[in-house]
């Protein structure tokens, strides 16, 4: 289904705070940059797998990088 | 923009220019011609082997450019670009589906060739067309 992600993430500035460019996030979890932009402009949701590989890279906890809204 | 993003994009463009070559050579015929007569299957060959062949060369040529411009691009599909075609092949389907059965109602009418290669040939295009519209949607607007 096409439409916009609940998803919210803070993988953009987790990774400037680290120093790291687009490029080599998208090469060490394997995508390319044009899918992490949409990744962190929240227009793709991730697998569970990419989440935890991106989780991996900067040592964080998937709460620290996703966030989701509460339902109601 | 992506590998992935960038063929679908030749091949949307590769289709509609065939098909419309396509209709350009066949649709004037209606007016003077029984459809039994028209010369519709040498067109049809000739547009979809043309189309196959723009959309190659297309997407290599904005390939090569894009690589000129940007060193860095990346000439892969990635598992986003997967989905993505995965779900535009699911809308195309939906239409080369509707093709075929209007194909195949045609046919047990007895309708004139024309008739029944022209609603498959639709169904294909349609499916090209839609199924391409859906994932440039997808690239554009978001995908989950």
């Amino acid at each position: 289904m096409v439409k916009p992600t609940r998803v919210t993430n803070s993988i953009r500035s987790i990774r400037e705070s680290a120093g790291m460019t687009q490029a080599e996030l998208a090469r060490r979890i394997g995508v390319t940059r044009q899918t992490l932009i949409a990744i962190e402009q929240g227009r793709y949701s991730p697998t569970l797998e990419l989440a935890f590989q991106i989780s991996r890279v900067f040592g964080a906890s998937l709460d620290e990088l996703f966030q989701y809204p509460e339902e109601g | 923009m992506s590998y992935s993003e960038r063929i679908t994009w030749s091949q949307l463009i590769a289709s509609t220019i065939g098909t419309a070559v396509y209709l350009v050579l066949v649709v004037p015929q209606l007016a003077h011609t029984p459809v039994g007569e028209i010369d519709w299957v040498w067109p049809m060959v000739w547009t979809i082997l043309g189309a196959i062949v723009l959309s190659i060369t297309i997407s290599i040529l904005w390939g090569i450019a894009a690589g000129m411009l940007d060193p860095e691009a990346e000439h892969r599909a990635d598992q986003r670009d997967r989905e993505i075609e995965q779900f535009g092949d699911r809308i195309g389907q939906a239409f080369l589906v509707l093709g075929s059965l209007a194909g195949l109602v045609l046919a047990m009418v007895s309708a004139d060739w024309f008739w029944i290669g022209n609603a498959l040939f639709l169904g294909f295009f349609l499916s090209a067309l839609l199924g391409g519209i859906a994932r440039l949607v997808a690239y554009r607007r978001g995908f989950q």
